[in-house]
């Protein structure tokens, strides 16, 4: 955002707005700035276009249509008028597959993202807020889960675990809440030294009141910014991991069409609808995730998220 | 701005038997070495008392140690040696002990704007402390005496309200009212009106010595504004780099001032207090991780500086160190100085 457009925005406050309460100004402020932003609205729409396709999968898709021993189109077919998108090895529409697969994927990126944010947010929070030894200490162990190469870990996570949806999701959390947990430990110090919080103390808060009444409401525009963009990269976490054979192989999710696509030589084949298509699925969900949580990041710029 | 000093007689630092409502005792606070310096001595040896119903201005320049001294009043930050009394009973430093003394004791901040978290509107604000203290019995009716009794009236006006919707002096009344909301019997108030305009200012000390003569407050106001001193306290303490360097009512320290700090503070105040030609300070400003040896002004101080080369009080000044200012409670002001005859000899040795 521009230095102009934060000073027409500043003077579009008059005192005539007085009576409305700043969480719905703020939104309303907030509404603006986002239509603003065009990538933000294409990320937007490709985000819905998917979620919406996830949520109506059922009403169309039969589990007929996913049943490999009831498959009824040709084998590895290209893309024709009964099956826009090919099908796969065992006769089934990739369209079908795809659709049907969007459904496992978001519904991970985004279950292990609120585990992801929620251990980042509780620990970042903490290590913030209490900043003498028990601070110190949450961030050394934050560092170590930093330098732990994350992919090596997930796979040895999900090995122990057993594979399997929950077992994915505790891999993704436990290698990705470092980033929100700096991010929000950060945003923590700078709260906390704010005047509020000290006359919270004045007032007779305790440290948990003084976190969850006063630091936790400042910190969370940031918290939503960072787990949007977190969703993104859990569901590549998500394909990398089923890709590597690490999740259910009963369910049908982008990464493991994309394993059986391997698996079945769609490469040696020339079966690029196959490939092709959980790829570019990924490709568009992660990047409107992305285009999403950076379009919201600019419009809650930190002055603005003061004045929310 | 003119407000009338109409002091009440009930002000009597002493109080006879009853203890002060506020007083510290040989009060220190040390804040651990940062960067390779020595340890800060922010509060170096301080006593003094509040009594009841009196209204005391702490003066001093920025970095004295004033605003430590007033949050380890009321208990945020933790004196490293020294004691908290309140009526006469020590402040602990247990989290229970600490939450029953917020009720007794409240803070006013110096920015108004920035203690209020904007995220909550005014009726929220002043319920905050009640709240926290679970203490929730006609919630409403409280938040409401406690804005009338702050100023803000109709209070119906102002509790849907948000912070940046409110100007600074009514700001600093929410920042009132939500302390007043605990029904304390001491307000210590940081700077209280520094941040505000001239007619903001004065409305909001007129508040103080309202509400000190309505609820019977006792209040600390810390300042490096002498005038403010002069319109609404009692006594006054002067404080210099950790100590309070002199000390005694109102008239007795802004009309005849003693020691040469005061002095020269008076010097530079336009207006009716003074008279005297500016004394103009020399030298750096006060380091609380480098206090001088023997008397901690005597780098700055004019009036050494005027001493001859051979005045044997010269090396008084340079080497031996003042013992901190105990007399807080005599009716007649004191004044930690080498130069000053004692006028009673006390104990301690004073002078």
């Amino acid at each position: 955002m521009t230095a102009p457009t934060r000073g027409r925005t500043r003077a579009e406050e008059p005192a005539g707005e007085a009576a409305a309460p700043p969480r719905y100004a703020a939104l309303r402020r907030f509404a603006r700035g986002y239509l603003r932003r065009p990538s933000g609205i294409v990320g937007l729409v490709m985000l819905l276009a998917f979620a919406v396709a996830a949520l109506v999968a059922p009403s169309f898709i039969h589990p007929h249509d996913l049943d490999v021993t009831r498959a009824s189109g040709a084998l590895m077919a290209p893309p024709t008028g009964a099956y826009p998108l090919g099908t796969d090895e065992n006769g089934r529409s990739v369209l079908f597959l795809v659709i049907w697969g969007a459904r496992a994927s978001l519904f991970i990126g985004v279950v292990a993202t609120l585990m992801t944010v929620f251990i980042g947010g509780t620990i970042g929070l903490v290590a913030g807020h209490y900043q003498g030894r028990v601070g110190a200490l949450l961030m050394h162990v934050t560092d170590w889960f930093i330098v732990l190469p994350s992919l090596p870990l997930a796979i040895a996570l999900s090995v122990v675990l057993g594979q399997g949806a929950s077992s994915i999701i505790i891999a993704i959390a436990i290698t990705s809440w470092t980033g929100t947990a700096r991010l929000v430990r950060a945003q923590t110090l700078a709260v906390g030294a704010r005047p509020f919080i000290e006359r919270g103390r004045a007032l007779g808060a305790s440290d948990p009141q003084i976190m969850v009444r006063h630091v936790l409401p400042s910190v969370l525009p940031l918290i939503l910014v960072s787990s949007i963009l977190t969703i993104g990269s859990a569901i590549l976490a998500e394909a990398t991991l089923t890709f590597l054979g690490l999740g259910d192989p009963t369910t049908v999710s982008w990464g493991s069409m994309l394993n059986s696509a391997f698996a079945q030589g769609a490469v040696t084949v020339g079966a690029w609808w196959y490939l092709l298509t959980p790829g570019i699925a990924i490709l568009l969900v992660v990047m409107g995730f992305t285009l999403t949580g950076r379009a919201i990041e600019h419009v809650l710029d930190p002055r603005m998220v003061d004045r929310a | 701005m003119t407000i009338d000093r109409a002091a009440p007689a009930g002000a009597s630092p002493t109080g006879g038997a009853a203890p002060p409502a506020l007083e510290v005792r040989d009060l220190h606070v040390t804040f651990p070495s940062r960067r390779g310096r020595g340890p800060a001595r922010a509060v170096d040896g301080v006593n003094l008392t509040v009594g009841a119903r009196e209204i005391v201005a702490l003066i001093g320049e920025s970095g004295c140690g004033k605003s430590t001294l007033a949050r380890a009043l009321v208990g945020l930050v933790k004196p490293t040696s020294g004691e908290v009394l309140y009526r006469g009973t020590t402040l602990g430093y247990s989290n229970a002990a600490l939450k029953a003394y917020r009720r007794h004791t409240q803070l006013v901040l110096q920015d108004p704007g920035g203690a209020l978290n904007p995220r909550q509107n005014v009726f929220d604000a002043v319920a905050e402390g009640l709240r926290l203290h679970k203490d929730t019995d006609r919630l409403g009716a409280r938040v409401h005496r406690a804005l009338s009794q702050a100023g803000l009236r109709p209070p119906e006006q102002f509790l849907e309200r948000y912070p940046h919707n409110l100007s600074g002096g009514q700001q600093q009344r929410v920042v009132i009212a939500g302390a007043l909301a605990l029904e304390p019997s001491v307000i210590v108030a940081d700077e209280p009106v520094s941040s505000l305009d001239a007619s903001a200012r004065g409305e909001i000390l007129r508040l103080f010595l309202d509400l000190r003569d309505t609820l019977d407050l006792s209040a600390l106001v810390v300042s490096h504004d002498l005038g403010l001193a002069w319109n609404i306290a009692d006594r006054v303490a002067v404080m210099y780099l950790g100590r309070i360097v002199e000390v005694g009512t109102v008239e007795e320290v802004l009309l005849e001032p003693k020691h040469p700090y005061t002095r020269s503070l008076l010097s530079v105040l336009p207006g009716t207090l003074s008279h005297r030609r500016p004394i103009l300070l020399t030298g750096e400003p006060p380091d609380p991780t480098a206090i001088p040896a023997g008397c901690r002004f005597h780098p700055r101080c004019p009036a050494a500086a005027e001493l001859a080369p051979h005045d044997p009080r010269r090396e008084l000044c340079h080497s031996r160190a003042l013992p901190p200012l105990t007399g807080t409670g005599r009716p007649t002001s004191v004044a930690s100085c080498h130069l000053i005859p004692s006028p009673v000899p006390s104990p301690s040795g004073v002078g």
